[in-house]
Formats: C-alpha cells, sequence, structure tokens
C-alpha cells in the first residue's frame, strides 16, 4: 500500500542535515521549514486542527447521541431528508447523519494518530538497530521487513478480525505488526550514511555507549523522515479502518465514518438516491486521508531536494 | 545475463520461498489456535461422521502438533486446501481457482488502463512543468487517491447504475445466466457490460501511482546531460520528451506495475465487494464472514502467493532492466 512514497524516494538519500547546530534545533527547523514551504502541508495541519476540535467538542456540536433512535410518540423518524431538525437527514433507523459524522472523526483521528505512532516508532527503531549494528541483527529484521512486505494488508485484517474480538484496535494492530516494513528499510539506509560520518566517530571514541550513539546522536537527525512515514501512515490507517468497517469487520459498537457508508450501502440507499447520506462521509475520509498526503509530500519535498519540481 | 545478476535471482527465490515458509506457518498457528476448537477450522458441525473421520485423517487432526504442522504444509505443497464448509464442501481449490480468472480480468484491465493513462499523462504533467495545469493535474491525482474505492464504487453506482441504468450494478452475468466457460464469459458483451463500472472505479484509484511516478522520473530524466544533447541537436520538443526522456523514464513505471498488480490483487477485497464481483476478494469476505475457514485460509494463502511471486518478478525486472540499480538494490538486501 505504500509502495508510492517508497518508490518516489528510493534511490535519493536525504539531504544531509548540516550539523553545526544541536540537533533539536535541526529537528525544529525542518519541521517548521516543511509548513512554511510547502502551502498544501499547511492546509493538511489545518484540516487535522479542524477535525481535532471536532473529534474533542463532539458532544456538544452533535444535536443527538449517534446511535440513539429517534421517535416522536412511537413513530420512528426515519430516511428523513435534511431539514434543520436534521442537518443531514436521518438513516432508514431514525439515527441523525450528522451527528454520527461528528463522532465518526473521533473514530478517524483515532485509528490515524495511533497506528501512525506504532507505525513510525516501530519502523524507526528497527531501521536504527538494522542500520546500526548490521550483521545478523540486520539480516533477521530485513526478512522480517520481507515477509511483512509479502503478507496482503486488507485480507490480513479481515482474517484476523475472525479471531479477535471485532474492534478499531485491530486495524492499529495490524498496522504497527506490517506496515512497519517501508519505514524500517529507508531508514535503515539512512542510518547506514549517517553512521559513518565523523560525529557518529567522536561519540564513539569519546566512550558513548552503542544504545546512547543510536538514540541521542543518530536518531535525532532521521527522525523526520520517521514523521515523513508517519503521516502517510495516518492516511493509510483513516483508509483502512473505512475499508474494514465497510466490508463489515468493524466494531459494531463505534460509529466511524465506514461504519455510516456501510450502512447506506446497506440499507439501499444508493438505490434510493440518499446522496445526503453517503456523501458526506466519504467526503470526510478523503479530506482526512488527503491531509496525511499534504503533510507527508511536504516532508518529502523538504528531505528529498531533487524531487522538487525542477 | 552475468554471474552476478544469475546469483542474486538465485537469492531471490529462495528469499521467496523462505518469506512463503513464514506466511504459511502464521497461517497455521494462525487457524490452529484462533478459535477454541482446533478441529472447528476443518470440520463443520454440519459434516457426517464419516466425513469428519476422512477429514480427520486427511489433516491429520487427530496427530500430535508437530505432525499436523508437517501434514499441513505437505498438503499444501500438493495443492489441497481441504474443503469449503459450504458450496456443498467443494474443494477450496476448485472455488478459488473458479475465482481467480474473475479477479485477473479486472485487475489487468483495469492495471492496463490506469498505466497507460498514467503514463501519458506523466509525460504532459512534466512537460507542462510550474504551469497551473501542472498543480491542478497532481491535485486531482492526490484527490483520487484520497478518496476510498468504495466510496467512488457508491458514488458510480448511485449515477450510473440507479439512476441513469446505464450499467449493470453487480456481478458478471445476468439474472440466471451462468457460464459454460472462461471463453463464454469473455465472448459474452453482458459479460464486459458488467466489468465496466468496477473496471472504472479501479482504474481511477491506480492511476494515481503511474502518473506521479513518472513525472517524477521525467523531471528527473529532463536534467540528464543526454536530453540537453538531444535538444541541442535540433530535434522537436515533442522528439525529445517522447523518444529520449519518456522512453528512459518508463523504466521504474514498469517495475512500479509489476508490483502493482500483486498489490492491487491484495486490495481488490473492497471493490469485488461493491460490485458483487465473483473474485477472489469477494470469496475472503464472504469465508471470514462465515467462519469458513478453510475458504478463508486458502483465498489468503493465493492471495500472498501472487504478492510474493510479483514482488520477486518485480527484483529481477529491475535488476535486468537496470544492472546498476540492480546493484544499489542489492546492497541494500544484503
Amino acid at each position: 500500500m505504500q509502495q508510492e512514497s517508497t518508490i518516489r524516494s528510493a534511490g535519493h538519500s536525504a539531504k544531509a542535515a548540516s550539523y553545526s547546530q544541536s540537533l533539536p534545533m535541526q529537528l525544529w527547523k525542518t519541521n517548521l521549514e516543511v509548513f512554511q514551504r510547502d502551502r498544501l502541508a499547511l492546509v493538511g495541519l489545518i484540516i487535522f486542527f479542524v477535525f481535532f476540535l471536532v473529534a474533542v467538542f463532539a458532544p456538544l456540536i452533535a444535536p443527538y447521541d449517534p446511535l440513539q433512535v429517534i421517535e416522536v410518540d412511537g413513530i420512528w423518524l426515519s430516511n428523513k431528508k435534511p431539514s434543520s431538525d436534521f442537518p443531514l437527514g436521518t438513516t432508514n433507523v431514525a439515527r441523525d447523519i450528522f451527528s454520527q459524522l461528528v463522532h465518526g472523526s473521533r473514530t478517524a483521528l483515532l485509528v490515524g494518530f495511533s497506528a501512525a505512532a506504532a507505525v513510525a516508532v516501530i519502523g524507526t527503531v528497527v531501521g536504527l538497530l538494522a542500520g546500526y549494528y548490521g550483521g545478523w541483527v540486520e539480516a533477521l529484521l530485513m526478512r522480517a521487513a520481507d515477509v511483512a512486505f509479502g503478507i496482503p494488508f486488507l485480507p490480513f485484517i479481515i482474517v484476523l478480525s475472525a479471531f479477535l474480538n471485532r474492534s478499531i484496535w485491530i486495524v492499529v494492530m495490524a498496522m504497527a505488526v506490517l506496515l512497519w516494513r517501508d519505514t524500517g528499510r529507508v531508514i535503515r539506509s539512512q542510518v547506514l550514511v549517517i553512521k559513518e560520518q565523523a560525529f557518529v566517530s567522536a561519540a564513539r571514541v569519546s566512550g558513548a555507549s552503542n544504545l546512547r550513539i543510536i538514540f541521542v546522536y543518530i536518531a535525532p537527525s532521521i527522525l523526520p523522515l520517521s514523521f515523513l512515514y508517519g503521516s502517510f501512515a495516518i492516511a493509510w490507517a483513516i483508509l483502512t479502518e473505512a475499508s474494514v468497517s465497510f466490508l463489515g469487520f468493524g466494531d459494531p459498537n463505534t460509529v466511524s465514518w465506514g461504519f455510516m457508508l456501510q450502512d447506506a450501502f446497506l440499507s439501499l440507499a444508493l438505490t434510493r438516491g440518499a446522496f445526503y447520506w453517503f456523501i458526506p462521509p466519504g467526503l470526510c475520509i478523503m479530506l482526512t486521508v488527503m491531509a496525511g498526503f499534504f503533510i507527508g509530500r511536504g516532508y518529502e519535498e523538504v528531505l528529498f531536494p531533487r524531487l522538487r519540481r525542477l | 545475463m552475468s554471474r552476478g545478476v544469475l546469483a542474486y535471482i538465485v537469492g531471490r527465490i529462495f528469499q521467496s520461498l523462505l518469506v512463503m515458509w513464514v506466511i504459511v506457518t502464521i497461517l497455521f498457528l494462525l487457524f490452529r489456535l484462533g478459535p477454541g476448537n482446533p478441529l472447528a477450522s476443518y470440520i463443520d458441525t454440519t459434516f457426517t461422521k464419516e466425513q469428519e473421520e476422512a477429514l480427520l485423517r486427511r489433516f491429520g487432526l487427530d496427530r500430535p502438533f508437530g505432525e499436523q504442522y508437517l501434514i499441513y504444509v505437505a498438503n499444501l505443497l500438493r495443492g489441497d486446501l481441504g474443503d469449503s464448509f459450504q458450496y456443498a464442501s467443494k474443494p477450496v481449490v476448485e472455488i478459488l481457482a473458479a475465482d481467480l480468472p474473475n479477479t485477473l480480468y479486472l485487475t489487468l484491465t483495469s492495471l492496463s488502463i490506469a498505466y497507460f493513462v498514467g503514463v501519458i499523462g506523466g509525460v504532459i504533467l512534466a512537460a507542462r512543468r510550474g504551469t497551473t495545469f501542472e498543480k491542478a493535474g497532481i491535485f486531482f491525482t492526490l484527490l483520487t487517491r484520497s478518496a476510498p474505492q468504495f466510496w467512488i464504487g457508491m458514488i458510480v453506482l448511485a449515477f450510473f447504475a440507479f439512476r441513469l441504468r446505464w450499467f449493470p450494478s453487480s456481478g458478471i452475468a445476468g439474472a440466471g445466466t451462468i457460464y459454460a466457460n472462461e471463453w463464454e464469459k469473455l465472448s459474452s458483451p453482458v459479460f464486459w457490460r458488467h466489468m465496466v463500472l468496477p473496471t472504472f472505479t479501479l482504474a481511477l484509484y491506480l492511476l494515481g501511482l503511474p502518473l506521479l511516478l513518472m513525472r517524477s522520473n521525467m523531471l528527473e530524466v529532463l536534467d540528464q546531460d543526454y536530453v540537453t544533447m538531444s535538444r541541442l541537436a535540433g530535434y522537436s520538443e515533442w522528439r525529445v520528451m517522447i523518444q529520449t526522456a519518456a522512453r528512459n523514464a518508463m523504466l521504474p513505471v514498469l517495475t512500479a506495475l509489476t508490483l502493482g498488480i500483486g498489490y492491487s490483487i491484495g486490495g481488490n477485497v473492497v471493490i469485488e465487494n461493491v460490485f458483487a464481483w465473483p473474485g477472489l476478494g469477494r470469496t475472503l469476505v464472504r469465508a471470514v464472514a462465515t467462519s469458513d475457514y478453510p475458504l478463508a485460509q486458502g483465498a489468503f494463502f493465493i492471495i500472498a502467493l501472487i504478492i510474493v511471486t510479483l514482488n520477486f518478478f518485480a527484483d529481477v525486472l529491475y535488476t535486468l532492466l537496470d544492472p546498476r540499480i540492480g546493484a544499489s538494490s542489492r546492497a541494500q538486501l544484503s
């Protein structure tokens, strides 16, 4: 799934950082540069921020509980068209679509950010260890990456959900187990370059331990790469959670945008032309996924300047 | 072919076999340790006593764990994936063999369209670099990659199948029709009409990768000396673009295509379910939803096998087409 960024970045080595400044400072500058230089990356950041606010204040924004069946005098208000009472209408079992949409942002952001964090952390640690130690550590970790590349991602989650309790954490777990592979490979090859640099030898001569060299000296300079893959991972996680829920393997008690689309699909909203039901969740997925892609590309352009418009 | 390349290919074959072995082992453990009863992976409650005993023997489910594993691997090597819990206990292999062509038709047609349009689109975007047209093109491409495939499928269905009634909404044949063989299927206009909407949806999604890749390769190639030389030699801009630059920028796109076949077969699951397309992905989803463990396991195995095989071909192709890149990717693998 993540092949795009891998292929784009293959063969380019990330811009060598200048080590005149302290590394945390350098990192901060890179992050700032991404959002200053790339307007789309900034747009992505703003999209996430808006959805973050919606997610935090969801109970205040949503007029109803997302799963509440709305009835008046025992009569269900099913399949209502959008109105002032129901901004996006109601579902076939009389649930408020707008409230579901608002609450769906919680699931998307929760899955997106936790999966991305897991992918970035595992990928970074694997890449650091493989690149720094080499030998059997590297061989073992890179063979594991080969296996991860051979396992079909979505089918894997579907099979897992046959055995585990259906919850959004299956998606997060599956991503953590499989998708570190891209991050791991790229960071490893970057570490191979960095570990030859003078400041690493200097640290070694001055008696720093291996772990100290890895995490204090080398790690900060490859962290922007982790952010790059992390941003893409947010996008993939949100898309994946939506697909899994759409296929009916999501958490039945959690309202997500994928769940809404499955609901609409199975209740024949398509035949009835109930666009107000199935267009908004898809748009929200698209916006958040795009935000992840925009930010990822922003990092890519700063880290791999040769990819930039010539 | 140099000896180095040959050695690389042989090594890469062993690596693929190793990967497949690990995947098979993971599957074995998952399905044995998964649901409460280890026999549940193969024996359904509706089976007769005789069926049950025949299966017990066939898969050695009455033997110790380690022996079960050896029997399982041996059966896989002989192409025996067990019997489905449904479909009148048909062998899993038979069911999957019927699904595979449908998945391939859909995937290969969509990929061909996507890569054809994508390569041309990439060249055009590169030729117009720095313009608003290029920016709009990239933005549109990112849009198609961000929209969930199944959602685009739903919109396409609501519009072209239910409102305009131009194309059928699901399946591969009219009600009650069954194709006698693959040839009858492929020569039937009804089949192709069913294929239009899923192919369009899938191709729209797949388009993004070759397009963006071709564009960035073109920009890189256009910077090379030999392109400048042919410009100086007075060739027309069109000829420089197509004959000199595009030909060289295509190589990585070809590799991506090989990888893409594998990954889109794995990812087709969603499209096949939206359009009720009777392929591997739909079978996998239905098998898991109905706890048809042998079928689910078999479908997953076949999809993984396809991906690993095509990953192998992609790597070999990469090495053969560009020995220079091959050497560096070899260095990365070691």
